[in-house]
């Protein structure tokens, strides 16, 4: 066991890279989710977002067109789940999973024709000054602009739903939908609006790995990171700046796991490769139980809305 | 198969039944069925696998008819997997993966009358045969171009799981880089899945940050070869499929897996009813396991050796495991001259003398 292997700068300059897609589609699926909807499609938007994006930026040679792609692609899906669920009352738990259906099979045959080529790459950052600091320069500063972009949008929601009139509506909308109908709000808009912002992160947050992280397509390219974002959301109890902690607390740990295998420390291998599930699951529930009046779920969350009812 | 192909081939067996041709009057094509474990675009393994299974169709023409499912999960649900397939007609079913080894055996016990063929498994029964390549033998070439190639003197190697099959290339491709370059060192991660593209690029990156710069994998994608692209002065060889794409660096060379001539010389014996369950485990010498191309980004002499490897390999007058050899605790494994037995290495659960760290259980 030699520690010293691991160089803890570039450990948490990975983690963040590890953590970004988990994050950008998370963050979508809060706002959806604290509009009363759950779409349990990420998955499916995830993916689609993947491949059109890879599409788009092989087509164009941006990347940056790109993700503008994989936003539209994971939006339009979500669109599809909107009109379902929103306008023809299908029962949401069921079209979401047929959503995460749907997306796999698209994107395996939209795919079949850009396994193996490579994407336009993205370029890093570098600002002068700033990136060079000792420590902090490579950690914070030396990130391709998805990384940003993606705390970005965490900020911004989270201002969004603290402090704007907009973010008041829609959280009523999602606490109780007929109180706010009552009120004069649209709750169908406001909803449907919820789930295309939704889709075009869970596509962003695709994209990142197809054009980014990864970068290639391959079928299945994202491998289950919708579901494990759909779970961060439950166990952030729906608050934006958990989030990022356990979207970050899940990456680092994926990433230290496997640093901590290649130096051979005495942990058995099985317990590392649970590790990035358990912590974050118990850091979050310590999280939520400590302070007291955590917030739970919405409370209209995955309940119809008829204006007749 | 556009529409209009499908009314072609529609309007051309109508054709041929009219004007009586024997269209294998008895009860139609024999249906064979292939369980996959990734995406038939995995790029690797299960590319490798469809392949083949292409290769048989074009083989037999309109004699055999196959289907397959992707992405089936190790475990409980292949066995449904596998009885959906029975109960489509299948006669012949190729599972192509070790973790459904169980799920095999039991849908075997169940329909005697179906033949079933288990890849890289050590389980049979009288209608299951196992099929295996001799990975190692590859890794034995590939080990030497590592050997070579590293200037760091440290190679990664990404597991997927610790089976028996994981464990012989680790220590076939360790035992021949250490012969060519002493200074060796092998560092595994094992990342507990065969297809997962973003974790492969993270354990590729977490090898490339700790300073190693050959990385081999056992895993099905194409993201070790990306992520090396991105690092620079990494090298990379293809696994179970060319990855042709990253040709001239990283990839330097590759194994590929070649199911073809096994899968037509299986389906050719059901058809005759010579079908027997047995076990084949074929290498370099019968053309299951063949070296990729090896770019010009190897110098000459190294190039040079790993093909005169390959060529002493194939032509069985070497084997990659032969002592002297120790385990990893320093016992004598093999002593000079000692080949090992294939039910050694077919159980293989420990590490050569050399390598650190140790197996999961």
């Amino acid at each position: 066991m030699d520690l010293s292997a691991i160089n803890p700068i570039l450990l948490v300059a990975s983690l963040m890279v590890a953590a970004t897609p988990i994050l950008l589609a998370a963050i979508g699926e809060l706002v959806v989710e604290r509009a009363g909807v759950l779409n349990l499609g990420v998955e499916g938007m995830m993916i689609t977002g993947a491949i059109v994006g890879f599409i788009v930026a092989t087509a164009t040679g941006s990347p940056w067109i790109g993700f503008l792609g994989a936003a539209a692609g994971g939006a339009a899906l979500s669109l599809l789940f909107a009109v379902l669920t929103q306008f023809l009352l299908s029962n949401q738990v069921a079209t979401g999973l047929a959503l995460t259906l749907v997306g796999l099979g698209l994107s395996s045959l939209l795919g079949q024709n850009y396994v193996g080529i490579r994407a336009p790459s993205v370029p890093s950052i570098h600002i002068p000054v700033i990136s060079d600091i000792p420590v902090i320069g490579p950690i914070l500063f030396q990130h391709d602009p998805m990384v940003y972009v993606g705390l970005g949008i965490c900020l911004g929601v989270w201002a969004f739903l603290k402090y704007s009139r907009a973010g008041l509506v829609l959280r009523a909308v999602g606490e109780n939908h007929d109180a706010a109908h009552a009120l004069g709000y649209k709750v169908i808009r406001v909803r449907v609006l919820a789930i295309l912002f939704g889709g075009a992160c869970a596509g962003l947050g695709g994209a990142y790995l197809s054009l980014v992280r990864v970068p290639q397509w391959t079928e299945g390219v994202t491998a289950g990171a919708g579901w494990i974002a759909l779970a961060i959301v439950v166990f952030a109890s729906w608050r934006p700046g958990r989030l990022v902690i356990g979207a970050y607390l899940f990456g680092g740990v994926t990433v230290l796991q496997l640093n901590l295998q290649l130096v051979n420390v005495p942990i058995p291998v099985e317990i590392l490769s649970m590790a990035p599930y358990l912590v974050t699951i118990l850091t979050l529930v310590l999280l939520s139980a400590g302070r007291g009046g955590a917030m739970g779920a919405p409370g209209s969350l995955g309940k119809h809305f008829h204006a007749s009812s | 198969m556009k529409r209009r192909t499908l009314l072609a081939s529609g309007a051309g067996a109508a054709l041929a039944a009219s004007l009586g041709l024997p269209l294998r009057a008895q009860d139609g094509p024999l249906k064979v069925g292939f369980i996959y474990v990734g995406p038939v675009g995995d790029g690797g393994w299960t590319f490798q696998h469809d392949q083949a299974r292409q290769a048989v169709e074009a083989h037999f023409g309109d004699a055999v008819e196959t289907i397959y499912q992707e992405s089936v999960p190790e475990g409980a649900d292949a066995e449904r997997a596998i009885t959906q397939m029975v109960l489509q007609g299948c006669k012949l079913i190729f599972t192509t993966s070790f973790g459904y080894m169980d799920a095999t055996v039991n849908v075997a016990a169940q329909f005697p009358d179906v033949k079933f063929e288990h890849a890289t498994g050590y389980k049979t029964a009288p209608n299951l045969a196992t099929y295996d390549a001799r990975f190692y033998e590859g890794r034995a070439v590939i080990g030497t171009i590592a050997g070579r190639m590293t200037k760091s003197n440290k190679i990664g190697y990404i597991g997927s799981f610790p089976i028996p099959e994981v464990i012989q290339g680790i220590n076939s491709s360790f035992i021949h880089a250490r012969k060519v370059n002493p200074d060796v060192e092998m560092v595994v991660a094992w990342a507990y899945t065969w297809f997962d593209p973003a974790k492969e690029a993270d354990a590729a990156k977490a090898m490339i940050e700790q300073g190693v710069d050959v990385v081999m994998q056992h895993t099905d994608s194409t993201a070790p070869q990306a992520a090396a692209a991105e690092a620079g002065n990494v090298f990379t060889f293809g696994q179970a499929s060319d990855m042709a794409a990253f040709k001239p660096t990283p990839r330097i060379s590759s194994i590929i897996d070649n199911w073809a001539p096994y899968y037509i010389k299986r389906v050719q014996a059901v058809l005759d009813g010579t079908w027997e369950s047995s076990r084949f485990w074929g290498g370099i010498g019968d053309g299951e396991v063949l070296i990729g191309d090896i770019t010009e980004a190897v110098p000459a002499e190294v190039k040079a050796e790993a093909e005169a490897l390959r060529d002493a390999i194939g032509s069985g007058a070497y084997h990659p495991f032969t002592g002297p050899l120790s385990k990893q605790d320093g016992s004598v494994w093999l002593a000079e001259g000692e080949v090992a037995t294939d039910e050694v290495l077919s159980g293989m659960n420990f590490y050569v003398e050399g390598i650190v760290g140790d197996i999961p259980s």
